[in-house]
C-alpha cells in the first residue's frame, strides 16, 4: 500500500472516527514517541495518532532541551557569548559563531580583514561537510544501515582533526571573535584539508554507490514526506528541506557574506519535496562545499586575521611592551567588553539546516539586551505534521531523519 | 593423591569468590541506555565509532529499551522539563545499575547556570562517575568508562554488593 | 528618518496612514514600526503582490522595561521575489499584553507565538492553541521578561565570596548623555 492511499482506504472504511457500525467502535491509536527514542536525533517528543499504521495526527512536543541560551547571553559581554552560541546548533558550531560575529559586526560597523572572511569561508565549509556527515550517518542508522555510521564518522574524524588543529577543539571550536578570528590558520592544517579534499569524491561515489540506486533506500526515501512548495513557504522552512521542494533560496547567493560572492558554487534543488530529494540536495550540497573550499584555499589572501580597530579587538601581545594605549585597550576590552552602538541588526549565515539569523538589540552598554537566534530547525521541525500526515508510522522516523534537526537549535 | 597431582591442581584451578566473578563478568560487558540528550551525545556516538572503538570494552551494544541495560551515560544538559524524564528512565532500568555523568553540563550545570537547567544530574539520581570536559573527548569518556569498570571490581573486591 | 526608504516602506507607511509610526534604515536593515492593532493588516499587505513577502522568517519580541510601551514584537519578512527583508515591529503595553494573531497570514507564525507566550506573556488574539511550548506546562512566570531573574545557583570560589557568573564582569551602563 502506497503511504498516500493510507488515509483513503482508512476514510473509506465504515465508522470511522468513534462512530459505532455494526456493534463496534472505531478510535484511533495515540501513541508517545517518547524525548528518550533512539530515532528522535535528539530529546524530541511525537504524539502521535494512529489509525492502524496510518498517521492521522502528528504533534511535536519541544523543550525538553530548552537551556535558555537567549537570557543567559543578555547576562554576558559581547566576547563571553562566542563560547555560548557554539552550544546552540551543536554540529555546525562555525556557522553558529559566524551568524553571532556578523551580526555584531554588522551593528558596530567594523570591517573584517578578507584573509579573516576567507578562512572563516574555508571552515564553515568544513563544517557544513561534516555536519552532513552526521546527517548521512544518524539517517543510516536509523534504517538499519548501521555501517553507514562507522563510514561517514570516519570522514568526520579528519574534519575534527583539523578543526582541532584550528582551534584546539574537535566540537565548540570558540576560534572565529568580534572582527575576525583568533588566530591565523597553522602550517599543518593545509597539506592535511588539501589530502582530505582529494580523497574525499572517492568516499561521496562510495556511498553515493551503496544508497542512490538501492531499492531498499529509494522505496523507504521516495514519495515518503513529501513537503509541498507551498507548504513549506508557508511554514518559513529554509535549507536544504525548503531546497529539496524546488526553492533555491540559499543565503550565501541571495545575500551574500563573508566573501561568498568571490566563489563560485551550484545550490542544488529538488524537484518533488520527497526524503530522496532531500537526500540528493544534501550530498550534492557536499561536494559543492568541497569546491569552494578549494577555490578558497587557492586564493587566501594574506593579511591580518581581525581588525585592527583597538576598541573591538585585543592588540597583538608584542605592542603591549611599547604602548601604553594598547595597555589600555587590552585592559578596557577584558574587563567591561565592546560598546556597540544602540540599535538592532539581523544577520543570517546558511547553516547546514537553513537560515541561521541573529537578531541582536543593543542599548549602548556592553551587554546585549536582547540577542534572539532564529533557528532553522524550529520552523524545519513546523513542517513535520504537514509531512508525515498520512504517511505511515515508520515513515516518521525517515521524517525527522530526512529534515536533519539539531534540538539545541530547536528550543535554545 | 601423588604429588605431582597436587601441584598440577594449583595451575589448572582457580578459586575465587562469587562477588568477583560476577563483577569481572558485568564490567566486562555493561550495555548502555541510549539517553543522548545534546552535544556530548555527539562525542558518544563517536566514542562509539571505528577511530576510538567503545566495543572493545563490551558496551557497543547501547540499548533503547532502560530494561535492558546497565549504565546510563546523561550526555548532555538536563533541562528542568527532561529531568522528571531522567528520573523515571534511571528509575526503569533493573539493578545493579550505573550512572556515568558524561560532559560539565550533567556534572555540575557546565557553562549555564539559569533557571531551565539543572545543575548536576546529581541532584536527581547518584552518579559513579563524572566526565568533564565540555564536550569531553572520546578518550576522555573511555577513560571514565574505564574507571567505572574498575569501580564495578573494587567493589566486588572489598567484599560489596555491587 | 525621512531619508531615502526602500519602496516597501514607503509602501507601507502610505498603506497605514497613522498606523505606520516609524521607518528607519540602520546598518541596512529596513524597519517599519506600525500600531498594535495594525499590525496584521500591515503583514497582509506586504504579502501581497507586488512585495511577496511570503516567508515568515521569525517571530520575536523584546522588553523594554521599565520603559513604556514595555514589549516590542518583531516580525522577519522575506521576500524571495525581491531578494530582500523586512522588520515589521509594534510595541505592546506591559499592563495588557494582548496582540491579534498572526496565523491566519503565516502559518509558520503558529509555534513562534506560543514561544513568545511562554517566553514573555504576550497573549495573542485568535491563535489556535497558545499553551507553552518550550517550559514545562506547569511553570510559573514568563522567564525573558527583564524583572524575572536569571536565577543563578552562587558558585564558590576557593578563599573568596561565593559569586555568580554574571557578576564577573559588571555591567557597563550607556553613557548618560547631558543635554
Amino acid at each position: 500500500m502506497e503511504p498516500s492511499q493510507g488515509l483513503e482506504q482508512v476514510n473509506s472504511l465504515p465508522g470511522r472516527g468513534r462512530e459505532v457500525a455494526g456493534g463496534l467502535a472505531r478510535e484511533t491509536l495515540t501513541i508517545n514517541m517518547g524525548p528518550q527514542h533512539p530515532s528522535t536525533h535528539g530529546v524530541l517528543r511525537l504524539v502521535l495518532e494512529l489509525e492502524g499504521e496510518v498517521i492521522v495526527s502528528c504533534q511535536p512536543v519541544i523543550g525538553y532541551l530548552h537551556t535558555g541560551i537567549e537570557k543567559e547571553m543578555e547576562h554576558r559581554t559581547y566576547h563571553q557569548n562566542i563560547p555560548l552560541v557554539d552550544r546552540i546548533e551543536y554540529l555546525s558550531s562555525y556557522h553558529e559563531e559566524l551568524a553571532y560575529c556578523m551580526a555584531v559586526e554588522k551593528l558596530l560597523g567594523v570591517e573584517v580583514p578578507k584573509r579573516a572572511q576567507y578562512i572563516r569561508v574555508i571552515l564553515c565549509e568544513l563544517n557544513r561537510i561534516a555536519s552532513h556527515l552526521v546527517w548521512l550517518g544518524t539517517t543510516g542508522i536509523d534504517l538499519n544501515v548501521s555501517s553507514l555510521l562507522m563510514y561517514c564518522f570516519r570522514d568526520r574524524e579528519r574534519i575534527l582533526e583539523m578543526s582541532e588543529m584550528v582551534s584546539g577543539q574537535r566540537m565548540m571550536p570558540g576560534y572565529f571573535r568580534i572582527g575576525g578570528v583568533a588566530e591565523d590558520l597553522p602550517d599543518e592544517f593545509f597539506p592535511a584539508v588539501r589530502q582530505f579534499l582529494d580523497e574525499f569524491p572517492r568516499r561521496l561515489d562510495e556511498y553515493e554507490a551503496m544508497l542512490t540506486d538501492n531499492l531498499v533506500w529509494r522505496r523507504r526515501h521516495e514519495g515518503v514526506a513529501v513537503l509541498s512548495r507551498e507548504d513549506a513557504l508557508r511554514y518559513g522552512v529554509t535549507g536544504p528541506t525548503l531546497r529539496g521542494s524546488g526553492v533555491a533560496y540559499d543565503v550565501r547567493k541571495a545575500f551574500p557574506y563573508s566573501s561568498y560572492e568571490d566563489f563560485e558554487f551550484d545550490v542544488p534543488t529538488g524537484e518533488n519535496g520527497d526524503a530522496f530529494d532531500r537526500y540528493r540536495v544534501r550530498m550534492e550540497e557536499m561536494r559543492q562545499a568541497r569546491r569552494i573550499v578549494l577555490q578558497a584555499l587557492d586564493r587566501l589572501p594574506g593579511g591580518p586575521v581581525i581588525t585592527d580597530d583597538r576598541k573591538v579587538a585585543l592588540p597583538p601581545r608584542r605592542e603591549l611592551v611599547r604602548s601604553m594605549e594598547a595597555v589600555i585597550h587590552q585592559f578596557k576590552l577584558v574587563s567591561e567588553g565592546i560598546h556597540p552602538p544602540k540599535g538592532e541588526v539581523y544577520a543570517a549565515v546558511e547553516s547546514p539546516r537553513g537560515e541561521k539569523g541573529y537578531y541582536i538589540v543593543s542599548d549602548g552598554s556592553n551587554r546585549p539586551v536582547r540577542v534572539r537566534v532564529r533557528a532553522p530547525s524550529f520552523s524545519n521541525l513546523q513542517a513535520l505534521p504537514a509531512m508525515v500526515r498520512g504517511g505511515m508510522l515508520a515513515d516518521v522516523v525517515v521524517a525527522i531523519a530526512s529534515i536533519d534537526i539539531v534540538l539545541g537549535d530547536v528550543d535554545r | 593423591m601423588t604429588r605431582e597431582d597436587l601441584s598440577g591442581l594449583e595451575r589448572n584451578v582457580l578459586t575465587t569468590t562469587v562477588e568477583r566473578m560476577l563483577a569481572w563478568a558485568r564490567s566486562s560487558s555493561v550495555w548502555p541506555v541510549q539517553f543522548g540528550l545534546a552535544c556530548c551525545a555527539i562525542e558518544m556516538i563517536a566514542t562509539t565509532t571505528s577511530k576510538f572503538d567503545i566495543a572493545r570494552f563490551g558496551m557497543e551494544a547501547f540499548r533503547a529499551s532502560p530494561r535492558q541495560s546497565d549504565l546510563m551515560i546523561v550526555a548532555g544538559r538536563v533541562s528542568q522539563k527532561m529531568a522528571p524524564v531522567l528520573r523515571h528512565i534511571y528509575d526503569q532500568m533493573l539493578e545493579p545499575k550505573w550512572v556515568l555523568s558524561m560532559g560539565d553540563c550533567a556534572s555540575c550545570g557546565g557553562v549555564y547556570n539559569n533557571y531551565a537547567l539543572v545543575q548536576g544530574v546529581d541532584k536527581i539520581v547518584p552518579v559513579d562517575v563524572y566526565v568533564a570536559g565540555c564536550p569531553p573527548r572520546p578518550e576522555a569518556l573511555l577513560y571514565g568508562l574505564m574507571k567505572l569498570q574498575e569501580k564495578i571490581r573494587e567493589r566486588a573486591r572489598a567484599g560489596g554488593g555491587r | 528618518m525621512k531619508a531615502s526608504l526602500t519602496p516597501v516602506q514607503e509602501f507601507l507607511a502610505e498603506r497605514l496612514g497613522d498606523g505606520a509610526l516609524e521607518a528607519h534604515t540602520f546598518r541596512g536593515d529596513a524597519t517599519v514600526v506600525v500600531a498594535r492593532e495594525r499590525v496584521v493588516e500591515a503583514l497582509q499587505a506586504v504579502r501581497e503582490e507586488p512585495w511577496r513577502f511570503e516567508v515568515l522568517l521569525d517571530l520575536t519580541a523584546w522588553d523594554r522595561y521599565p520603559a513604556e510601551p514595555r514589549f516590542e514584537v518583531v516580525y522577519h519578512l522575506l521576500s524571495l521575489h525581491r531578494g530582500e527583508r523586512l522588520r515589521v515591529k509594534t510595541r505592546v503595553p506591559g499592563e495588557d499584553p494582548v496582540l491579534p494573531s498572526a496565523v491566519p497570514v503565516f502559518a509558520g507564525a503558529n509555534w513562534f507565538e506560543r514561544e513568545v507566550w511562554d517566553l514573555f506573556g504576550i497573549r495573542f488574539q485568535g491563535h489556535p492553541n497558545l499553551v507553552r511550548i518550550l517550559l514545562p506546562d506547569d511553570w510559573e512566570g514568563h522567564p525573558l521578561r527583564r524583572d524575572y531573574p536569571l536565577t543563578e545557583e552562587p558558585v564558590e570560589f576557593r578563599g573568596h565570596v561565593p559569586k555568580v557568573p554574571s557578576q564577573i564582569i559588571p555591567h557597563v551602563p550607556p553613557p548618560r548623555r547631558d543635554p
